[in-house]
């Protein structure tokens, strides 16, 4: 009895020790990432209402002015824009390459992967040539005679519309292909059988088990858009002021604290966004899906 | 999901075909426009040369940057690294309380707006004047690779089979003898896929280079954005194509180090019968 319960005695001892172990393994990277990288954010959201003096005055000055409400209001609708658009484009792909052979989808795969890997200035770039106003494209239209003379395409709305879907999409078609491989057919079959047509067996069947990559896929590229700064500062036009171009233009205007303020406010949209996901989607159970 | 008896429909086949096509044409186009005998960027190329390429390895203000980027992305993957892994092996083997929540911070750098960490860390530094620092790059950096390495190192450690490292240390290894010589080799492949992304974050990264560069620490990705701005000239085309080709490669590298990492799993696994 008494070296029983010494020895589960001796045996929490251990575990302690060996998760004491397990946490001081931890603790340089806590550390680290406190010192470089929570500590400097949380200073400057800590600016946004302590100077010039303690005050609320730049987070009003964000909701009293309607050129900055408009650069919020702009920044939530082209990130909703881009992710519906991203999902209507990106889930037939990941639909397609999930039915295919591993060995036909894998090669396929490779085009998404490419633009996936390439650098996000190298492929806004690349918008710039084809959009610009002797680009490739407007040459094209002029060569089919659809156009008389060449369009306006940068530096538009539309141009931010088409790079960031296209910088955007494979964080679309990986989740979701990644939900979708692991689907099982004969529930499609099933359901054909008993006599669902397309619309129907996509409705549900298809469409309520891949929802876990539906969502995965939402929050990562309208979280990832709404703080988009490289592509809507090169393609854009100057209506088309993004909340982290503003943020960069006011920090360059060493208006610290209104940035600070602007700052603030994305890190809590961004937030939100992501607390809705989880609440209502289950967006941890699309991760876990998309592990393995 | 494996092929089913139902065809995909042709108009189906055709709306991916478009979709893919959108994805990899804007890749596709720079590698032509990169070999333009042209002064500017034109399409089709009037003939082909090698003449930007030859500009982008004779101008100082671009290899410099070039230089500065990998010598920043090798010191990133190093202190990434060792910074990584170890808490990997702690998040993995460790039960203790408020695991899931510091999991969460160390891998919340991915998903976080870059441009509040850029103006953070910018606010920072330029109080204890380290903008235009190479180093300070490093430094801010590091904390936005380590996720990276956290995510590759413990993809493979949870198929380490504990008993290896407990057979070890019953025939009398010390721990850290047990960890070199039995759970490393194991898991290096995973450790070295997360160096090469650490690498790879930092090489490509823009926006808090951006801020803290200055103008004495101009990286790769700021001398290109510089470019982009304000001398549109094919050059940019040409270093547009070298990074594809390198970080192309680099993706390669670590996927192929990924799939190691898998197939040595399963023949430790193996080595063991359960």
């Amino acid at each position: 009895m008494a070296s029983a319960l010494e020895s589960s005695a001796r045996a929490a001892a251990h575990l302690r020790r060996s998760e004491l172990r397990n946490l001081a393994l931890v603790l340089p990277v806590l550390v680290y990432l406190g010192v470089f990288y929570a500590y400097p954010v949380a200073a400057m959201m800590f600016r946004s209402v302590s100077e010039p003096h303690w005050t609320l005055d730049n987070f009003a000055q964000i909701f009293a002015e309607p050129v900055f409400l408009q650069v919020l209001w702009l920044t939530a609708r082209i990130s909703l824009v881009v992710t519906l658009a991203a999902l209507l484009l990106g889930y037939p792909v990941a639909y397609v390459l999930a039915r295919l052979e591993r060995s036909k989808s894998n090669l396929l795969m490779i085009l998404v992967l490419v633009p996936f890997w390439s650098s996000i200035l190298v492929r806004t770039y690349a918008w710039m040539v084809l959009l610009g106003r002797e680009g490739i494209v407007n040459q094209i239209l002029l060569w089919l005679g659809l156009i008389e003379s060449p369009l306006r395409l940068l530096n538009t709305t539309f141009a931010v519309y088409v790079a960031m879907v296209h910088v955007l999409l494979p964080f679309m078609i990986l989740p979701l292909y990644g939900v979708l491989r692991g689907l099982d057919e004969n529930l499609l079959r099933a359901a054909q059988s008993l006599g669902a047509g397309p619309t129907a067996v996509f409705r549900e069947v298809l469409l309520p088990l891949s929802l876990p990559g539906v969502s995965a896929g939402c929050l990562l590229v309208f979280i990832l858009a709404l703080g988009f700064f490289i592509t809507p500062a090169l393609v854009g036009g100057p209506r088309d002021l993004m909340i982290a171009v503003l943020i960069q233009q006011q920090v360059d205007l060493l208006n610290w604290p209104f940035a600070s303020a602007l700052a603030v406010v994305l890190l809590a949209a961004a937030l939100l966004v992501f607390a809705v996901f989880m609440r209502i989607l289950g967006v941890e159970r699309a991760f876990g899906q998309v592990r393995t | 999901m494996r092929t089913g008896p139902r065809r995909i429909p042709v108009c189906l086949a055709a709306l991916v075909a478009v979709v893919l096509l959108y994805l990899i044409f804007p890749i596709l186009i720079i590698v032509p426009l990169s070999l333009s005998s042209a002064l500017y960027l034109s399409f089709p190329p009037p003939s082909l040369s090698l003449q930007w390429y030859r500009n982008f390895f004779s101008r100082s203000d671009w290899l410099d940057a070039a230089w500065l980027s990998i010598w920043v992305g090798a010191l990133v993957m190093v202190l990434a690294t060792l910074l990584g892994t170890p808490a990997a092996i702690g998040l993995v083997r460790g039960r203790f309380r408020g695991r899931k929540a510091i999991n969460a911070f160390i891998l919340s750098p991915l998903i976080a707006p870059a441009i509040i960490v850029a103006i953070g860390i910018y606010f920072f530094y330029a109080r204890i004047g380290l903008v235009g620092n190479p180093m300070a790059l490093v430094l801010a950096h590091t904390g936005l690779a380590v996720p990276f390495v956290v995510i590759n190192v413990s993809a493979t450690l949870y198929g380490f089979d504990r008993r290896l490292e407990q057979a070890a240390l019953s025939l009398g290894a010390t721990p850290w003898r047990a960890f070199w010589q039995v759970m490393l080799p194991i898991i290096r492949p995973g450790v070295m896929a997360g160096a090469v992304f650490a690498f790879i974050s930092s090489f490509d990264e823009l926006i808090v280079a951006l801020f803290i560069s200055g103008s004495t620490a101009v990286t790769l990705p700021r001398k290109m954005w510089q470019s982009i701005r304000f001398e549109i000239d094919p050059t940019i085309a040409a270093v547009s194509t070298l990074l594809i080709v390198f970080t192309g490669a680099l993706f390669v590298t670590a996927e192929l180090l990924r799939r190691r990492s898998q197939r040595l799993r399963t023949t430790a696994g193996a080595a063991v019968p359960a």
